[in-house]
């Protein structure tokens, strides 16, 4: 009765995708954001820093005696020292003539431009270098001097810095990546959460608990189990109804039954003619018959019911056939029939105890009932790795021989019956029972002497 | 023994009772709860049938006020539905034993039986004739002081006799009697157990007349 319901994708996995991508989009945004910026910045501080060298190479240029003199401050490069191993070039020009410095170092581009200091990058010596050029107006007894200094720099420390930052950033980038999916996951599982917990608290339920949802949920779900508390409350008034129906059949069906059977028992007891005494003897037997058959059915229906909605708890088989055991004494009493309980060490088992109770009951009724009087029931249990049993062997006239499996099924009594009243629905029930409880039932006859031998057997738990 | 039997259908009501009489028995009967509660505040009795659907309540609620209350009175439920759809079993609320309907009497019998020997039984039942005693009770048989072991067959033969002492009953009564409606017994079945029962009364006072064609009866010397 369980399909299985078809999934289509999920909302966790979503979430996860969709949240994930986010946050590497994010990352990577942050890498290159901060990696341009990282650059940009150490471009300009070697900028300011060449141009600050240039400016300061350009002050102290100045005309004494009508010469240009020059004196190159120490600090114009030290500055530029600092960075590294990267090498350093300069050229000095005067109304561009090549004053000193690296004669073949190209000026910084481009040479039209107005704004001083320029600064362009070239290539220079097969490396790529940062210029700087600037120039400074003099005036040579009323003749301009135009002085043009451009200083250049290597860019390998910077490079190195750079590409020690990018991995820095890169890091960084992972670590937010990290971070976010961590994040996510959580979130994610706390988005699901709640739906694990109603499934969960649905499911953990025995099938007869058919109470509405009442923890607290998101407002979100509110609708989704809002239907479920609506489609539980109609199941358990329906099948209130069925079981109050199976319970009221049984009621009037039997209640009369047993006014008529007491009351042909009294009869029989005053009447004094023969054929009066066996019309109601036969009475008695059809009445047995009928509320025999009666009861078994609704039993039946009653099992049949109960196995679709299972409600199973940890039972210890051991005391409840005991118990079964001491119910059913008086009755085997009636034949002098000896009950006799092997004793055993308790035994758990899952199941329906009720079911349970009603299959052993059964097996032990008919035990009694295909054996002679004064005769020995014996009943011991089975503890196997995986299984318990019990086995009930009586001495009676034991099953056919031929349709053995067919015993199990409805209505079909054994050709050794005789005169035995039954309705053919117990080995049904026990079948049935058997079955919802993933157990088995073996029916034989006892290897040695007379009756029958049925074990029964369930899970352990 | 006295027993109360509260019962709301009449008809089955009257039949058990006219049946309980028929074996020697002293009943009360109340229709509904409240009359078996005015019953059980005044009289003891030895033992109480309930039926469990009644007009003015369940009984498994006079069931569980009552021995809430310390009723120490065996209680066999009697019950239309079955234990299977009985979720609260009436076990579980104090009774001693149950049974469905409609009930062979002689099991019902028997299981009063039982659950008065479990309680431990009371004194005014048991019967004197001569040297034997015969506790009708506890089903337990003495002559002259030594217990006998009587089959259970034997004992509800003995306790027909012993119920109506010095009445005749014919062989075809006591198969009626003895035997279950499923079994087709002859007749000649029972001159089995009254053969064993006169072997188990060898010494007793107690003896088992033979009346040629018409039946046994029992007598004391
Ligand atoms: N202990 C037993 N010994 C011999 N035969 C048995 C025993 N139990 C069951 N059977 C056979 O199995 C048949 C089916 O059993 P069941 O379903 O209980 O129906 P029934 O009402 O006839 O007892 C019986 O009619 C009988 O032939
Ligand atoms: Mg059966």
């Amino acid at each position: 009765m369980t399909d299985r319901v078809r999934a289509s994708g999920s909302i966790r996995g979503r979430l996860l995708i969709q949240l994930l991508s986010g946050a590497g989009i994010l990352a990577l945004i942050l890498f290159f954001v901060v990696q341009n910026f990282t650059k940009q910045l150490a471009e300009e501080n070697q900028d300011n820093i060449l141009r600050a060298s240039v400016t300061s190479i350009l002050d102290v240029a100045a005309v004494q005696n009508g010469q240009i003199t020059i004196d190159i401050p120490y600090s114009a490069f030290s500055m530029l020292g600092n960075v590294s191993d990267d090498r350093v070039f300069y050229k000095i020009t005067q109304n561009n003539i090549f004053l000193t410095g690296y004669d073949s170092l190209p000026d910084a581009k481009p040479a039209k431009s107005l704004s001083q200091p320029r600064v362009s990058t070239a290539n220079y010596l097969g490396e790529e270098v940062r210029l700087v050029t600037s120039t400074r107006l003099l005036s040579n007894a009323g003749v301009p001097v135009l002085i043009s200094v451009t200083i250049a720099q290597t860019r390998n420390g910077q490079k190195q810095t750079l590409a020690f930052i990018s991995r820095r950033v890169s890091m960084l980038g992972f670590g937010f990546f990290a971070i976010a999916a961590i994040l996510t996951v959580y979130s994610a599982q706390s988005t699901v959460r709640p739906l694990q917990q109603l499934a969960v608290s649905v499911s953990r339920r025995g099938p007869q608990d058919l109470r509405p949802v009442a923890a607290p949920i998101p407002r979100e779900m509110v609708p989704l189990v809002d239907a479920l508390n609506k489609f539980m409350g109609r199941l358990k008034k329906s099948l209130g109804q069925s079981e109050e129906f199976i319970a009221e059949a049984a009621h009037r069906v039997r209640t009369p039954l047993a006014t008529v059977r007491t009351q042909a028992e009294v009869a029989l007891h005053r009447v004094e003619q023969d054929e009066n005494r066996v019309a109601l003897r036969e009475m008695i037997r059809a009445i047995d018959e009928s509320s025999r058959a009666a009861g078994q059915l609704l039993d039946h229906a009653m099992v049949t019911f109960r196995t679709d909605y299972l409600e199973v708890q940890k039972l210890d088989l051991r005391e409840m056939v005991f118990d079964l055991v001491e119910n059913m004494r008086p009755v085997a009493d009636l034949k002098d029939i000896v009950l006799n309980l092997e004793n055993s060490s308790p035994l758990s088992i899952m199941g329906d105890s009720i079911l349970i109770q009603n299959a052993v009951r059964n097996l032990i009724d008919n035990a009694i009932k295909y054996s002679p009087v004064e005769s020995l029931v014996k009943l011991r249990f089975l503890q196997g790795p995986r299984k318990i049993g019990l086995i009930i062997q009586d001495e009676g006239i034991g099953f056919p021989k031929e349709d053995r499996s067919d015993l199990t099924k409805r209505f079909v009594r054994g050709s050794n019956v005789g005169g035995r009243i039954g309705s053919g629905l117990g080995l049904t029930i026990v079948d049935d029972v058997v079955g919802a409880h993933g157990g088995s039932l073996s029916i034989e006859n006892n290897a040695k002497g007379n009756g029958a031998c049925v074990t029964l057997c369930f899970p352990s738990s | 023994m006295r027993y109360l039997l509260v019962e709301d259908n009449l008809a089955l009501a009257k039949a058990i009772l006219d049946r309980m009489s028929l074996n020697g028995h002293v009943a009360d009967h109340a229709a509904r709860i409240g009359t078996a509660n005015d019953y059980l505040k005044v009289s003891d009795y030895d033992l109480i049938l309930l039926d469990i659907m009644l007009p003015d309540g369940d009984g498994r609620q006079l069931l569980k006020e009552y021995r809430a209350n310390s009723g120490k009175t065996p209680i066999i439920a009697l019950t239309a539905r079955s234990q299977v759809s009985d979720r609260v079993g009436v076990l579980d609320l104090g009774a001693d034993d149950y049974l469905t309907k409609p009930f062979d009497f002689s099991e019902l019998e028997a299981r009063c039986r039982a659950v008065i020997r479990r309680q431990g039984g009371a004194a005014e039942n048991i019967k004197r004739f001569g040297n034997t005693v015969y506790d009708g009770v506890s089903g337990k048989l003495r002559v002259d002081d030594i217990p006998i072991r009587l089959r259970n067959r034997e004992l509800r033969l003995l306790e027909i006799f012993i119920n109506a002492p010095g009445q005749l009953f014919s062989k075809s009564k006591l198969v009626d009697r003895l035997f279950s409606y499923e079994d087709d017994v002859a007749e000649n079945a029972i001159e089995v157990y009254v053969a064993r029962l006169r072997k188990k009364l060898e010494s007793s006072d107690l003896k088992i007349i033979t009346e040629r064609g018409m039946g046994y009866r029992l007598s004391l010397l």
